[in-house]
């Protein structure tokens, strides 16, 4: 008896401990505390919080096979550099594959500018297409361009060669035959032959500076004229960089041209209101699902609701720390659950109640109540997990898939709140289980009568 | 025991629903969300002065926009649905609702979803649905896999498909209605409403056909001779409190989520209340019936052997 009463106020304890968690990470109400938890603030969607979803399709078709990821890994590093640009505070810029439904395979990108909702600007810099160009530096020493912020004051340093990307058919990572270091091999056409060995010829000893986008991504020196179109960077690079540096100099070679097929904006202020009328909605029915525990199940009621509350704690502790991307839908999903959840609970106590009409002591009925009700709990929930598991493996969306994964995560805790939790608070108790009859069938019957 | 018996006014009754959901969803079709057709929604709101319909439209018309449609959205404002924007129809679209900054409209909500992508959302909503309805027929013929007598364990599992069936069409005739009326959307989000309305619903089914298997082991031990009739009679009625109870915490959930809840939920919550309701009604109604009427077609055809 007393360890099970340790082990309930124990379950009671980290459920307090859970709530305070989630709430003082939430206002920061004891800074001392937050030293040490740290910062965990509920992450939401760009429908609760504002911004902009935009989608695009990139057209890979004149990209080879083999060079597709390296291809829309470069994409996506330039949209990054470009959305930077804009200050947007956490953007995101990700790959997708997707085709996995629709047969063939499609390569998108997805950008997400939170807070943004003026998006002509974003959209026009987003979607321009890409440029290589090879720049000569004027100095002497790479050194001055240290310290230089200014982007016009550091393009002074150097001049156009007119060569570009389009002249550029490929570059190759290869590596050293003698010492085995890695090195970048870059290969000219026909026009950029001879272009190439123009501007290496003239400027033997000078740093080359190759832009991809406006950014220097590398400055090699020119050691000596190259007629062949076929020269060699080498020197410094580790094999992830070498890699990075092909990567980029094909793709600006021949730049991946992007469609946006998709765009959601949502205003701050929608996004506000619908935290605000989810967190109400949520409250008031939770409250009413306690008031409907409490009049019908009577004292197990009340079993309930702890253990409810639990779950509620559980649960939101569990998005702040994984953390969970919460959306509109996500949140409509937790308040659901909340109703779901006490699924376990009434299952338990219905058969708790057969049983005691029955007869049967008190102690028996709970115990049957309990092992009876577990296989329906069981068979119901793995089908629920395997209904989440689908939504979020086919899950076309952010909004689908934050839902998908709320939905899971709520089974998985319901079970255990529903089950183990309140098992542990019903024998805590301390009810004489060898009683039947009596103030135990009020106590422990149901509906709303007296009886 | 009353359900069973009167099975035959419960087959009749689904039917009816049954038909009376496919006959609107025939007749008056599914009204798709941009994401299943494509297409794009400006949702603006004015402060101060604001254009009337007509000068919207006209606005719209002007800026070269054709195939939109606008309604009104509370006091201060307007939705517009357009065939897909490009980016330079789009910046039209816009200032043709300020009207070069004659109104202050602030643009609450742009989505706008291109053609390819929206039927692609659409077979993928379709393969999900199938999916989830075929894993849960396998996981159902596993879990009561030990009953064999006198129904064999795959029938409880067409039998719960035929039950999930109703849940669907239900809620996708309400829709159409609603589609064809109050402008209520079948996207993404209605499906995953549907895909939980099945978890749910096979959740009602599961308890009983769990409380049957029960019985029929009890049964068993007990040497009671007892017809599968008054077997599942039982076990309807022994779960009948629970699976009101338990739809009843949901329902009132899902009341607060609609009255209270924000607007991008809305219809969400509408279609799973449609659905919840649905799927209770067939798990106690339908489904449990159909295992009796599933055992006299067997004890009849061996009866002809």
């Amino acid at each position: 008896m007393l360890k099970t009463r340790l082990l309930a106020l124990g379950m009671l304890l980290l459920g307090v401990l859970l709530a305070f968690f989630v709430y003082q990470s939430e206002v920061n109400r004891f800074p001392v505390v937050g030293k040490y938890v740290g910062q965990h603030p509920f992450v939401l969607g760009l429908d609760l919080k504002g911004g902009t979803h935009l989608l695009y399709k990139a057209d890979v078709s004149k990209v080879g096979s083999g060079d597709v990821d390296a291809a829309m890994e470069s994409l996506r590093e330039v949209i990054e550099r470009r959305v930077n640009v804009f200050g947007v505070s956490e953007p995101l810029v990700q790959v997708e594959h997707s085709g996995l439904a629709s047969g063939s395979r499609d390569e998108r990108l997805i950008v997400e500018l939170p807070g943004v909702t003026d998006i002509t600007e974003a959209i026009e810099a987003i979607g321009k297409t890409p440029i290589l160009e090879f720049k000569m530096f004027k100095g002497a020493s790479p050194a001055v361009l240290a310290g230089v912020k200014d982007t016009t004051q550091f393009m002074a340093h150097f001049s156009d060669t007119g060569l570009t990307g389009q002249f550029l058919s490929r570059a190759t990572l290869e590596f050293d035959q003698t010492v085995n270091t890695p090195q970048v091999s870059l290969k000219f056409n026909k026009e950029g032959q001879d272009m190439f060995a123009k501007l290496t010829k003239e400027n033997k000893g000078r740093y080359l500076a190759i832009f991809l986008d406006g950014a220097l991504i590398e400055m090699p020196v020119i050691r000596e004229e190259i007629p062949n179109g076929t020269a060699q960077i080498s020197g410094g690079f580790t094999p992830e960089s070498a890699k990075a540096l092909v990567r980029n100099l094909n793709y600006g070679a021949l730049p991946v041209p992007i469609e946006l097929i998709s765009t959601e904006t949502i205003g701050a202020s929608l996004g506000k209101e619908a935290v605000d009328s989810s967190m109400k909605a949520g409250l008031i029915g939770f409250a009413i699902v306690a008031l409907f525990l409490l009049f019908w199940y009577r004292l197990p009621g009340v079993v309930a609701i702890l253990a409810l509350s639990l779950y509620a704690a559980i649960m939101l502790a569990v998005f702040k720390l994984i953390p969970v991307t919460l959306t509109a839908a996500g949140l409509a999903g937790f308040i659901l659950s909340i109703g779901m959840a006490v699924d376990a609970n009434i299952l338990i106590f219905e058969r708790t109640k057969e049983e005691l009409k029955a007869g049967k002591r008190l102690g028996d009925a709970i115990h049957e109540g309990f092992s009876r009700a577990w296989s329906s709990i069981r068979d119901s929930n793995i089908s629920s997990i395997l209904t989440a598991i689908i939504l979020y493996w086919l899950g076309s969306s952010a909004v689908i898939k934050g839902f998908a994964l709320v939905f899971l995560f709520g089974v998985v805790a319901s079970m255990f709140t529903a089950v183990t939790a309140s098992r542990l608070f019903m024998y805590s108790l301390g009810f004489n289980l060898e009683r039947r009859g009596g103030i135990i069938n009020f106590l422990f019957g149901s509906g709303f009568s007296g009886k | 025991m009353f359900i069973v018996k009167n099975r035959t006014f419960f087959y009749i009754l689904s039917s009816l629903i049954m038909l009376g959901s496919l006959f609107s969803l025939f007749f008056y079709g599914l009204t798709y969300g941009i994401d299943f057709k494509g297409g794009s929604i400006i949702d603006v709101r004015y402060t101060g002065t604001m254009p009337t319909l007509e000068e919207m439209k006209e606005g719209l018309a002007s800026s070269g926009i054709t195939g939109y449609s606008v309604r009104e959205a509370g006091l201060d404002g307007y939705i517009i649905r357009t065939p897909h924007l490009s980016e330079v129809e789009r910046q039209s679209a816009l200032s043709a609702i300020s009207n070069g900054g004659r109104w202050v409209g602030e643009v609450k909500r742009f989505d706008s979803v291109g053609p390819t992508l929206g039927k692609e959302l659409k077979s993928k909503a379709l393969i999900s649905l199938l999916l989830v309805i075929l894993v849960i027929v396998i996981f159902i013929t596993f879990a009561f896999r030990k009953i064999s007598e006198p129904v064999a364990s795959w029938k409880y599992g067409i039998i719960a498909i035929i039950a999930l069936i109703h849940d669907v069409v239900v809620p996708t005739g309400v829709f159409a209605l609603l589609g064809h009326f109050k402008g209520a959307e079948v996207d993404s989000l209605f499906v995953t409403a549907l895909l939980v309305i099945l978890g749910f619903s096979i959740h009602d089914t599961i308890v009983v056909f769990d409380r049957v298997r029960e019985n029929l082991r009890k049964n068993n031990e007990r040497r009671q001779k007892e017809t599968f009739e008054e077997t599942v009679g039982k076990s309807v009625s022994q779960t009948f409190t629970r699976s009101i109870n338990t739809s009843l915490t949901t329902l009132i959930t899902l009341l607060a989520l609609y009255i209270f809840g924000s607007d991008a939920t809305r219809w969400f919550s509408l279609a799973l209340l449609v659905g919840i309701i649905a799927g209770t009604y067939s798990s106690v109604f339908l489904a449990s019936p159909l295992l009796v009427t599933v055992e006299r077609w067997q004890a009849k055809k061996q009866l002809k052997k």
